[in-house]
């Protein structure tokens, strides 16, 4: 009877697949390290397959947005999975320290990186940094009329020329930086003029392809994704450029990409070792040589991709990541501009 | 007492006893109804823990206002569209002799089986023109029109031409005869088309977000990603669910109790099939570009990256054979389990809103219709909160993700296996008992068999529906695993076209192909009334 054996075939796959679906998700051993990371799939994925090859360590990947991954971690509480959360930009990071569920980073790690670079309570260990640019294309926009300071962008004679990732994690900090040097007011408005301008993107990588493209004269980002393009699309069809901006200006903001142990962590142990190769020489010249990084290697006396403008050649805002904190203020202005 | 009399006796008190429930049955039926109310509840209480000040501010903030005029606008604009592209071509296939009409009948369907994310990649990665609502009208049109198609088609096949000879045979002429005898007739299958057109945008996040075009399931998705707290986004949905609500009521309404059966006797002519004259090359010309527009540039423009190659800076995805495999493989692997656990969890409800009809049972059914008006990150996020309160052994599993999916997609199963089941005669199964069977040899032998393309059709739909999610998948996949689509949203929502070509090609390939299997092995009725 083919159809009671065919019956018979449903019951047991559905059996059969219950039973697969029942076992236990991970097994709890020291070998592995569960990382949360909010960084580059790609950078991750070469980190990552170095640490398994050197310590036989394994370590499981939960790709997501470093806020939404800080987040979870919240959530989630004392029963976290993560052992490591590593983040696109220190807001989330200083989220978790102020909760209180970050666990001390090793002396040696954090020695590795100039203090500036870290949490000033040893919580998290800055690994890479990327600087905050205008990317433009110069048959839209005149390179020398271009301004002094990101606030500029907000007066309407920019209407219609600009796109921006406005409520990406990487352009918080600089809506932040606005609000710490020029106060709170100025940087409301300065959002809602950027708002009446801009053209909103939801991906920094579709906004340098459009401002390349000459979709849009001007774009906000971080320079990370203008020399990925240009690696994607050589140096020949680059029709952007890069201006930089100087004296201390918030558009010129320099983020800190961090790591950090969780306080609840199944594997300390493996977890600081995973921390410290990040910032060991090996990964720092492994990333600032390869064609998928495009970051500053923030190890003392790793020197940077040679596509990107020197970092003491760079004048930021001086502002420390502490001082920086995390990501409330920047939501609320994006709030109340009508952003979010 | 004979035995034969015996026998009937005990027929008849088993007859009695089918009016009530069997307890088991009805338990596994409401834990059912349980889980698939869940998500709604998790997330009005979420949506009720901030207190009337901060909601009431968080409700009247400025984005609102944007996000609900692109939201309706785009709602309204695509369903009409929708509806004029999805009843023009069913007309132009099932009502004329229209050349090609078979293999349009075939090919219409199809563009179901393209995610509405990836034709936006395929779109966009042509040209930036089509970011924003235009491209988002474009592509949501292309994508959706299907549900209108389906279900008008069927009911222009299904219908009695006798109504229309009798039109105009009273003098209207052709286009008199449709306004009003053709068309009034289609009105269910429209507006249960229209339906789902609304209600897939309401839920729509991939294409929008590909397209840049804000809507109140983007804004969930951007204030989670950015780290806002859950009751932020529970709000949002409550917005959302509320809208999705108000569509289902009106469809509700709109169809009204009115009776479009035919009620006169004898056998029924096929319907007319009107000759189109010198119109007929235009109408193809027309109906070709629609499919060139809804399928050809989708699959050509993944054929053309499939040649490509992205730099490693810009792939966010491997695309060695082996990675696509793993992808392939967990998507057909929680296709498989979700579509036989859903048909599995629809059986009690299915059987008890046939067999043992209360008000408690319609009830039950009703409420796995719910879901459909709730988009993916809605349930997504209610189960993150649920399990993290109650259930914590099931955060971050493969059960949890599959019992979203059996959530989401439980009315696809519910309606395919009522249809199978009220074919099955109560008699036999009747019959059997009254022979000494017991209940589950009886369903093992007698019901399974004779309903099992309705298993079949449930399982299948379902199958197409998870390989083809996006946003649940996204926030409940567990640790480490990628499903092809995620890896084609990961690749393509950062530019990597090339990347993510490998596996829309596969993702696309196994449901179309599915789609196919689905129409040829189980008829068509399960789709059109899916």
């Amino acid at each position: 009877m083919s159809n009671l054996n065919s019956f018979r075939t449903c019951a047991a796959l559905i059996g059969f697949l219950l039973l697969a679906l029942c076992l236990p998700v991970s097994a709890a051993d020291q070998g592995t390290v569960t990382l949360y990371s909010g960084q580059h799939q790609q950078m991750v994925r070469l980190l990552v397959s170095e640490f398994e090859k050197q310590t036989g360590i394994d370590v499981k990947v939960r790709d997501g947005g470093g806020p939404e991954l800080a987040n979870q971690i919240v959530r989630e509480g004392q029963q976290t999975p993560a052992d490591v959360i590593f983040t696109e930009n220190s807001p989330a990071l200083v989220h978790l320290q102020q909760k209180g569920l970050l666990a001390p980073v090793d002396e040696q790690t954090l020695k590795a990186v100039p203090a500036r670079f870290n949490s000033g309570k040893g919580r998290w260990v800055g690994v890479l940094a990327r600087e905050n640019v205008l990317t433009y294309n110069p048959e839209m926009v005149d390179g020398s009329a271009l301004l002094d300071s990101i606030l500029d962008l907000a007066k309407p004679e920019w209407k219609g020329k600009i796109g921006v990732h406005l409520d990406s994690p990487d352009v918080m900090p600089v809506i932040k930086v606005v609000a710490l040097q020029k106060g709170e007011d100025a940087a409301l408005e300065w959002l809602q003029g950027i708002k009446r301008n801009a053209d909103l993107y939801q991906h920094s990588s579709g906004l340098v392809n459009a401002v390349n493209n000459g979709d849009v004269a001007i774009g906000i980002s971080n320079s990370y994704y203008y020399y990925r393009l240009r690696e994607q699309v050589g140096k020949d069809k680059m029709v952007s450029r890069v201006h930089h901006f100087t004296n201390g200006d918030p558009g010129g903001q320099i983020s800190v990409s961090g790591a950090a142990v969780l306080k609840h962590a199944q594997h300390p142990e493996a977890a600081q070792k995973f921390v410290a190769f990040m910032v060991s020489e090996k990964a720092q010249k492994m990333l600032a040589g390869s064609t998928v990084d495009f970051e500053y290697p923030l190890r003392r006396g790793v020197a940077a991709n040679p596509q990107l403008k020197p970092m003491d050649e760079l004048e930021p805002p001086q502002i420390t990541v502490d001082e920086l904190g995390d990501n409330r203020a920047a939501l609320k202005l994006l709030q109340k501009a009508g952003l979010m | 007492m004979t035995p034969g009399r015996r026998r009937t006796n005990r027929k008849a008190a088993l007859r009695a006893s089918a009016q009530r429930p069997p307890a088991l049955v009805l338990a596994a039926a409401i834990a059912v109804s349980v889980l698939v109310l869940a998500p709604f509840a998790v997330t009005v209480f979420d949506a009720a823990q901030g207190g009337i000040a901060t909601t009431l501010s968080l409700l009247f903030r400025p984005v609102m206002g944007r996000l609900l005029v692109n939201t309706l606008g785009l709602a309204v604009i695509t369903t009409l569209a929708c509806a004029v592209v999805g009843t023009g071509l069913a007309w132009l296939v099932e009502r004329t002799d229209l050349p090609g009409r078979r293999v349009l009948g075939v090919a219409a369907p199809l563009s179901l089986a393209i995610p509405a994310f990836i034709a936006s990649y395929a779109w966009l990665s042509i040209s930036n023109v089509f970011t924003g609502a235009l491209g988002a009208a474009l592509v949501v049109t292309c994508a959706y029109y299907p549900l209108v198609y389906l279900p008008v088609a069927a009911a222009l096949r299904g219908a009695d031409p006798a109504l229309e000879d009798t039109a105009r045979t009273l003098g209207l002429s052709p286009w008199q005869c449709f306004l009003r005898v053709t068309l009034p007739q289609l009105r269910p299958a429209l507006y249960g088309g229209m339906l789902l057109v609304v209600l897939h945008v309401l839920g729509e996040f991939g294409a929008f977000a590909l397209l840049r075009f804000r809507t109140f399931t983007t804004a969930i998705y951007a204030q989670y990603m950015a780290g806002f707290d859950a009751n932020r986004g529970a709000l949002l949905a409550c917005v959302l669910l509320l809208l999705g609500l108000i569509c289902l009521v009106a469809e509700h309404r709109l169809r009204g109790t009115r009776d479009y059966a035919r009620t006169g006797q004898g056998a029924r002519r096929p319907p007319v099939r009107y000759a189109l004259g010198w119109l007929r090359w235009p109408a193809l010309g027309v109906a070709v570009a629609l499919m060139g527009v809804t399928l050809g540039v989708p699959l050509t423009t993944i054929g053309y990256w499939l040649t490509q190659r992205d730099a490693a800076a810009i792939a966010t995805t491997g695309v060695a054979p082996l990675e696509v495999f793993w992808a392939a493989l967990h998507s057909v692997g929680y296709g498989l389990a979700a579509g036989i656990g859903t048909a599995v969890l629809a059986l009690p409800i299915a059987h008890l809103s046939l067999r043992h009809r209360s008000r408690l049972t319609t009830l039950m059914e009703r409420a796995t219709y719910l879901p459909r008006g709730m988009p993916g990150i809605v349930i997504a996020l209610a189960l993150v909160t649920l399990s993290l309160a109650l259930l914590r052994p099931l955060y971050q599993s493969t059960v949890l993700l599959i019992a979203a999916y059996a959530i989401m997609f439980m009315p696809l199963a519910v309606v395919s296996l009522r249809a199978t089941l009220a074919q099955v005669q109560p008699n036999l199964s009747l019959s059997a008992r009254a022979l000494g069977k017991s209940p589950l040899t009886v369903f093992r032998r007698i019901v399974f068999p004779l309903a099992a393309p309705g298993f079949g059709a449930a399982g299948a739909l379902v199958f197409i529906s998870v390989c083809t999610e996006l946003t649940t998948t996204l926030l409940l996949v567990p640790i480490g695993a990628h499903t092809l689509a995620t890896q084609v949203w990961a690749a393509s929502s950062t530019f990597a076209f090339a990347a993510a070509a490998p596996y829309a090609a596969v993702l696309v390939g196994i449901s179309m192909l599915a789609t196919w299997l689905v129409a040829q092995r189980f008829g068509r009725s399960p789709i059109e009334s899916g």
